[in-house]
């Protein structure tokens, strides 16, 4: 591991000032910065230690909304009794994700920040154009049974690995950051970037720019949501694919409902087009398999993964039935 | 008996300040004998000593961890609270909390298996919840309360998942078993299901090669039936 500078944030500002000055990385949890320093795919040359700033409350909004602190660990966030009471689709991500010990330690902000699991990244024996622009991508033409089929390009093909993020994207979560310019938000859904030509640019954050917390509009009333995770273990494994569904169903018919994808995606996957299949429709069988399909139209598989488009239309089909049924 | 002092160990007793002694030096004065892992220690001490021979330095490179701490550069002086003691030592940041644990306060008990965070051969309690020592860098956990299978037992007696384990044989190897029951010892506080399913996920960030798991659940039910009396 390479040498770095140490030190602690006392205050958001002084964490924000820092970390611009000295071209450094935030550690929250650590569990993915500390991993990744130990394989040299991460060399900070100065880590600011944000685990002193008081950003670790999980609090109701007065608008029926809900704003979660970007320290709050995953296990915290999951077990919430707001969380488990009005975002189901969220807790169940949480509790899929990563290990109980992973869970404690993992932070809210650090988990939208997660960086991909492709073993070619993890390898700086490889080239990687996340890792190193311009080194080519080993990926395309290895084994990319574990890659994305949606949002990849000629230079890089990784999935997001998060899945709490996905929840947070069919519950349409805004990000709040603090930055060298001052505060912003940012919808989530225009938050990570596909990795086009600059798979190295994964999300619109500028260096020092810190997550301070996350808001949940709040749902209308009778809204359900579900989370489905598929992978090769029972538990603690990544997704292959996955699906958030975030619905309200009256009458038999579908009002409102928001969708996406994790295990498929370059970033946490939003599909507008499955949304827009179904909005206003019947809440049956074959809507729910035409949506499955607008989903994966635009699905590009590569040599180890198209099991990955089935697989994900299954996903969806499950959760909109289980999302669906009357309660 | 007269026991050589380790150079390598800056570790302040706050609970036994006069006789200065760590828990393993302690375990080593009661069987009144050196143990491997302190005859190595001193092998390697030597070496750094004697380091005009060419094979003593070749031996004090292949154990860096034996370096005097003082001797790190960028080293830091760090308080950690580990099992109730507050111990002082000199810390590079770059050190994870297993790392300090086990090289530089000799308490070996925490395991080292993947190093990545995979295996949870390394967890420990940090503030009653349970991680993994291997993600963590030990400069970061100063005023945190760590505890470590070491810390588990109170006043002679096994801890409940301790005795448990015993009981049920929950282990071939032993290598992932302190990672096992700390993991275990931390799920009493958690909100699981009553089910071996639910104690199959709550365990599923301990790996055992040997496959013992079968009784690791039967071992963490009785744990639990006993606590919850």
């Amino acid at each position: 591991m390479q040498v770095f500078r140490y030190s602690q944030a006392r205050s958001v500002e002084g964490a924000v000032e820092v970390a611009a000055r000295s071209g450094g990385a935030f550690i929250a949890g650590g569990t993915t910065l500390v991993d990744l320093m130990k394989l040299d795919v991460l060399q900070p040359q100065s880590i600011v230690d944000i685990n002193g700033l008081p950003l670790d409350r999980v609090e109701s909004l007065p608008s029926g909304g809900l704003r979660i602190g970007a320290m709050a660990r995953n296990s915290d966030l999951a077990n919430h009794p707001a969380v488990r009471r009005q975002y189901a689709v969220l807790s169940e991500a949480l509790l899929s994700g990563a290990s109980p010990q992973l869970r404690n330690m993992a932070t809210t902000g650090g988990n939208l920040l997660q960086k991909t699991r492709c073993y070619y990244y993890r390898d700086v024996n490889y080239p990687c154009n996340k890792r190193q622009p311009g080194s080519g991508c080993a990926a395309l033409d290895g084994f990319n049974r574990i890659h994305a089929i949606l949002g990849g390009s000629e230079h890089c093909v990784a999935t997001h690995p998060s899945d709490m993020a996905v929840a947070m994207m069919a519950l349409e979560a805004t990000v709040h950051t603090q930055g060298p310019k001052g505060e912003r938000a940012i919808a989530l859904d225009e938050f990570y970037f596909v990795p086009g030509n600059t798979p190295e640019r994964e999300n619109v954050l500028v260096p020092g720019e810190l997550i301070t917390h996350v808001t949940l509009p709040p749902l209308a009333a009778g809204t359900r949501s579900h989370y489905l995770k598929l992978r090769d273990r029972a538990q603690y494994e990544f997704a292959l694919a996955s699906s958030a569904v975030v619905a309200q169903v009256s009458g038999g018919r579908i009002q409102r409902v928001r969708i996406a994808f994790g295990g498929v995606g370059t970033k946490p996957w939003r599909s507008r087009e499955a949304e827009k299949v179904l909005e206003g429709q019947e809440a049956s069988a074959e809507n729910f398999s035409r949506a499955a399909d607008a989903a994966m139209a635009n699905a590009k598989p590569l040599k180890f993964n198209a099991f990955k488009i089935e697989l994900a239309k299954r996903a969806l089909i499950r959760s909109l039935t289980n999302t669906t049924q009357a309660a | 008996m007269d026991h050589p002092k380790n150079p390598l160990l800056d570790a302040h007793d706050a609970a036994n300040a006069d006789n200065n002694l760590s828990p393993n030096q302690e375990r080593e004065a009661v069987f009144g004998k050196f143990s491997r892992r302190s005859f190595l220690a001193q092998l390697g001490a030597a070496g750094v000593a004697a380091s005009a021979s060419p094979l003593a330095h070749a031996a004090a490179t292949d154990a860096p961890e034996m370096e005097s701490p003082a001797a790190v550069p960028g080293a830091v002086p760090l308080t950690l609270n580990v099992n109730g003691k507050e111990y002082r030592v000199n810390i590079e940041s770059r050190v994870t909390l297993l790392d300090a644990l086990r090289d530089r306060l000799q308490l070996f008990g925490t395991k080292k298996g993947c190093d990545h965070g995979q295996c949870g051969a390394c967890t420990v309690h940090v503030n009653g919840r349970r991680v993994n020592s291997c993600l963590s860098f030990a400069i970061m956990h100063q005023g945190d309360k760590i505890v470590t299978i070491e810390g588990l037992a109170q006043n002679g007696h096994l801890h409940p998942v301790q005795q448990a384990f015993l009981e049920h044989d929950g282990f071939q190897c032993g290598y992932c078993t302190p990672g096992q029951i700390m993991s275990a010892s931390a799920l009493l506080q958690e909100p699981i299901g009553p089910d071996d399913n639910a104690v199959r996920a709550a365990m599923s960030g301990n790996i055992c090669r040997c496959g013992a798991y079968n009784n690791i659940v039967a071992a963490v039910q009785q744990a639990r039936s006993a606590t919850s009396r």
